[in-house]
């Protein structure tokens, strides 16, 4: 079957048809997105005092992945300029480097930054007990400067039997800098560059604990968004990254001599999703990494 | 409807047709382009940077910070929108359904706001 309109326009629309089902598309990707970011403006409209975190992220690597999807942005939109120019040999590198920055970033995300976050572990303090670990807490001092309290203890948990078992009465913790040293005004404010947890280590008895887990989805509100949002990105990357090893394969070069101009509105409308995907992340990327 | 069908229409048939005089004036049409793609990428870079750097100056409040970043978001967002994805010239359909689209999100997030002022029981 020919699909019709792929290069000519469409009289009433204008277009060709490609164009308008991926913005249709797109209009549909921003109530996805809409509906999820809503959720989280819901969720930290709603938290406590002190109980949205901030700074748990690692801003430099953060940064380097906001930069490689920018980078990825021109270098497919500078894919298609090629194919219109008729520049096969340039779209193809083009294209190899937006391929790879995809992979780059998702690299990123599936090898370090999540499984970072799996291996970390985090209590909430009961009300009545969070005097009982003020040396770890700070909280006085917090009070003093006017910010908000610290209701969490994290760290590299020694114990993990202590998840499950009811036995073990304890969490023995490797503590994060911010609370091995609670009241250092360096703590006051998330750090740019991520430390990792010191060698002092605190127990803290389950019994005054009201919730302990390892930083997953269901750790937290913070992280129940964090991990929704930022793996259905990811999934868009991966979409993305598809789509144009596919144009980029012998593929394209076959549609290419055959017709130039329909291998060059494909690599448009793919572009099209990419920049959407590229603009997600430029509001993820403020609000989990830096807010 | 948008009147500049005709036109239009000749010269996406023309590039269908592989006429050469065509492709040279879309070329150059492009490349007149290319200039500005990448320095939107440097400034999309640099905005990336200056955000980072905003978010550790106080501004007093957090939500004075929010509000902050928010800004550099939306700025960087709408360079995107209007360059990368052509949006500042594009067919009126696009921006047809685009209409829809920001009604919508805008209903959305409306939402949010009823939830923390009742507007019916008050």
């Amino acid at each position: 079957m020919e699909i019709p309109y792929t290069v000519t326009a469409r009289p009433d629309t204008g277009l060709w048809n490609a164009k308008v089902g991926i913005w249709l598309f797109l209009a549909s990707e921003v109530m996805l997105f809409g509906g999820l970011f809503s959720a989280y403006v819901f969720l930290r409209l709603d938290a406590a005092p002190g109980a949205w975190p901030h700074g748990l992220l690692n801003v430099p690597v953060g940064t380097m992945n906001t930069a490689i999807l920018i980078a990825s942005s021109v270098t497919v939109v500078m894919a298609w300029a090629s194919l219109k120019m008729r520049r096969f040999r340039a779209y193809w590198w083009y294209m190899l480097v937006t391929i790879l920055c995809g992979v780059t970033f998702l690299g990123v995300k599936l090898i370090y930054e999540w499984p970072q976050k799996f291996e970390h572990f985090g209590a909430f303090i009961k009300k009545d007990a969070l005097e009982k670990y003020e040396p770890y807490l700070g909280n006085h001092h917090l009070a003093e400067k006017g910010l908000a309290p610290r209701t969490e203890i994290s760290g590299h948990l020694h114990n993990h039997e202590a998840l499950h078992d009811e036995n073990v009465k304890e969490y023995e913790i490797a503590l994060d800098p911010v609370n091995a040293d609670p009241t250092n005004p360096l703590m006051d404010r998330p750090h740019f560059l991520y430390v990792p947890p010191t060698e002092k280590l605190a127990k803290i008895e389950k019994a005054d604990v009201e919730y302990a887990n390892m930083f997953l989805p269901k750790h937290s509100a913070y992280f129940a968004s964090y991990f929704t949002i930022t793996g259905l990105h990811g999934l868009h990357v991966l979409g993305g990254v598809i789509v144009f090893t596919y144009l980029w394969l012998p593929v394209g070069t076959k549609l290419y001599k055959r017709n130039p101009e329909h291998l060059a509105n494909r690599v448009e409308v793919a572009g099209l999703f990419w920049h959407f995907v590229d603009l997600v992340w430029i509001f993820v990327f403020p609000l989990f990494y830096l807010l | 409807m948008d009147e500049s069908h005709e036109p239009l229409i000749a010269e996406t048939a023309a590039a269908t047709t592989g006429d050469a005089s065509h492709d040279e004036h879309a070329a150059h049409d492009v490349s007149k382009h290319i200039r500005g793609y990448l320095m939107v990428g440097g400034t999309l870079l640099l905005f990336t940077a200056i955000t980072v750097f905003l978010s550790y100056v106080n501004f007093g409040t957090q939500k004075a910070n929010v509000a902050v970043a928010l800004l550099v978001a939306t700025f960087k967002a709408g360079l995107v929108a209007a360059i990368f994805m052509h949006l500042s010239s594009e067919k009126r359909m696009i921006y047809r359904i685009l209409i829809f689209t920001f009604f919508f999100v805008s209903g959305l997030f409306w939402l949010i706001y009823l939830a923390w002022y009742d507007p019916i029981t008050r």
